[in-house]
């Protein structure tokens, strides 16, 4: 999004006028007019546009939302009632905000899994890769904060123990714990300033995606094939191309979303998160969202201390273990771009990498069933099977993998791969 | 002293460090209040002390009592329990404390109600509540079991259950805290 680049040409007297001062139209032609975009995207390249829309939708409610919402703990869950039952349209901003959190993850999820089959965290992408995960990263705090704002038994509980996760940190875990929450429990400080961030966060989260689109910017789009553009055959104009197909695939994902919005709007939540918070009590099965699933998993599938064997020293106590294992396995997506030593992008051309991949995904599956059920039996072995595997898969199979897999022959362009499949080859 | 200009490298490194150092002593000392101010304020500090009368107590009865903010467990507890609390082997525990480590009167069992993993209460004081495999608290949030002198004895959490401070006043009057 540089802006030394030659002016366009504006039929418009006044659009020509502000540009020839500030050239915000020759950027806008520039980057989302004459783009030159690979041409073979697949419908998984819609994600990032239908993520962008849903940030936008979780601003919009949520700043409507907050005019009638009070950020106090004797008041909080009424407000939040008093939304839903009395403030004009309030029932509409709420079940749009609650389960346009949950569909901004699905897309997201989408998005990065698209990211992980086609390697577009590759280089040269890799910092775009890795404000992506930063933007993951915030999206989570910002959901959890969220979560806590109506002040229900899930809120007050799932705060507790989120926020217990830093008391796991030696020596001064303790010290950051009550920092985080402000008291010795989770009281009204806490819904405070989990307001005053939830607030905040999301436009951190828009600056951070203008970076990521800034550098996609730069290196340009990968696509299916994973192999760059050479020509101009081998590309379109983002306009009207990629406006119109974007379009297309966010109303069908918006016809999604609005129909369980208005059909189904609880079918995501619990029933504990409409009772109020009561901090003498904790509700006998507590579970985050289900977005959150999978970590929760991993955190849960540490059960026994790290201890050097005979001699029962303790190196690790297992509360640690697990909040090491939920933070790492996000870490692992900062520097995916090397740990993969394959120089080949696309799981298309890579046979063992896709099986690999599809193991990854059937364990996040599984991680996610097993986060939302008592940690007893069979749940505990399968969640550990499971962390096993992603962490096998990110440090050991992934680094080895491209240095001994048989990769498929790539196409010489993108625009020869296309002809080729027109002709049905 | 010359006319030709000589740089002394040293001299200017030792310059820049010294600045670099003020600023980050500088940025330091105006970044703290803003995160101390997050820290529990006076009014939340300003430390309480509960009383609680046992005298309605049975033997095999527990109760919970609020003590800045958080559950305190009590609990009567039988010749049974105490003879199991006391019949472990303390250097097999995870958090190694003997049963009279952890009571003024044997009878009487005082500890905070949070579990040590990441402060769910435990389950386990009232008669019909799942009580875990060493028959004390069972906390169902991520499966911590604890024994009757509420020792950690299987599942995630690292510590026995905390011992507050707390006085005797008479027989049947506590002061907690
Ligand atoms: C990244 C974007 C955002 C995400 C993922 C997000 C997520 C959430 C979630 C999960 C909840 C709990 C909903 C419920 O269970 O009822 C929530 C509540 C809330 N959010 Fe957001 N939010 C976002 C942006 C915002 C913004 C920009 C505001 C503006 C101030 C806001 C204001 C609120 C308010 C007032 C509530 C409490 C009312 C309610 O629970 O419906 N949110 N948010
Ligand atoms: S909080 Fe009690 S086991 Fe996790």
């Amino acid at each position: 999004m540089s802006g030394n680049t030659e002016k366009g040409q504006f039929d418009n007297k006044v659009v020509s006028w502000v540009d020839e001062r500030l050239p915000i139209f020759t950027m806008l032609s520039k980057e989302y007019g004459v783009f030159p975009t690979p041409k073979n995207f697949n419908y998984f390249w819609n994600f990032g546009a239908i993520a962008m829309a849903m940030l936008s939708i979780m601003i919009l409610t949520g700043i409507f939302l907050a005019m009638n919402y009070t950020a106090h703990a004797d008041e909080a869950f009424n407000s939040v009632e008093r939304i839903t039952r009395d403030v004009n349209y309030g029932w509409l901003l709420r079940y749009l905000h609650m389960n346009g959190a949950s569909f901004f993850f699905i897309a997201v999820y989408i998005h990065i899994g698209r990211g992980l089959f086609y390697g577009s965290y590759k280089g040269p992408r890799e910092l775009l890769w890795i404000f992506g995960v930063l933007i993951f990263l915030l999206m989570m705090g910002t959901a959890f904060m969220g979560y806590t704002l109506p002040w229900s038994q899930m809120s007050g509980w799932g705060a507790t123990v989120i926020t217990n996760l830093f008391s796991a940190i030696p020596i001064v875990g303790d010290s950051i714990h009550t920092l985080l929450i402000g008291g010795f429990t989770v009281d009204n400080p806490t819904l405070n300033r989990f307001f005053a961030l939830h607030y905040l966060l999301p436009f951190v989260i828009v600056a951070v995606v203008f970076l990521h689109v800034w550098a996609l910017h730069v290196t340009g789009s990968n696509n299916p094939l994973g192999i760059e553009p050479k020509s101009k055959k081998d590309t379109l104009p983002f306009h009207p191309y990629y406006t119109s197909k974007d379009v297309f695939g966010l109303s069908v994902f918006l016809l999604f979303y609005l129909w369980v919005v208005f059909f189904h709007p609880l079918a995501l939540s619990h029933a504990d998160h409409f009772k109020p918070f009561d901090s003498m009590v904790t509700p006998e099965h507590i579970v985050p969202e289900w977005y959150f699933l999978p970590f929760y998993a991993i955190l849960k599938s540490f059960t026994a201390d790290l201890v050097i064997p005979f001699t029962g020293i303790i190196l690790v106590e297992a509360k640690l273990l697990g909040v090491l294992a939920m933070f790492g396995s996000i870490g692992l997506l900062f520097v995916l771009p090397w740990l993969d030593s394959s120089p080949v992008r696309s799981a298309t051309f890579r046979p063992i990498y896709k099986i690999c991949l599809f193991l990854l995904l059937i364990s996040m599956l599984v991680l996610g069933y097993t986060g939302s059920q008592p940690a007893e039996g069979w749940v505990v072995v399968a969640a550990q099977i499971t962390t096993a595997y992603y962490f096998i898969h990110f440090l050991v199979i992934l680094p080895l993998l491209g240095k001994i897999e048989r990769t498929k022959p790539l196409p010489k362009s993108i625009n020869e791969s296309v002809l080729a499949k027109k002709e049905g080859k | 002293m010359s006319k030709t200009e000589k740089i002394d490298e040293n001299k200017r490194d030792f310059l820049y460090l010294a600045a670099a150092g003020m600023g980050v002593v500088g940025v330091g000392s105006a970044v703290w209040p803003l995160v101390d101010s997050m820290n529990p304020a006076a009014d939340v500090l300003a430390l309480a002390s509960t009383e609680v009368d046992l005298s309605s107590v049975e033997i095999g009865q527990s109760i919970k009592v609020v003590w800045r903010g958080k559950p305190v467990f009590i609990r009567r507890r039988t010749k049974e329990e105490i003879t199991e609390a006391n019949s472990v082997e303390v250097e097999t525990l995870r958090d190694k404390q003997s049963d009279t480590d952890r009571v003024q009167n044997p009878e009487w069992l005082i500890m905070v109600g949070v579990c040590t993993h990441l402060g769910c209460i435990p389950l386990g004081n009232k008669p019909a509540e799942v009580k875990g495999e060493y028959n004390g608290w069972f906390c169902p949030c991520h499966g911590s079991h604890y024994d009757t002198s509420g020792r950690i004895r299987k599942g995630p959490a690292p510590k026995n259950l905390e011992v507050p401070e707390y006085k005797f006043v008479t027989d049947t009057q506590v002061i907690i805290g």
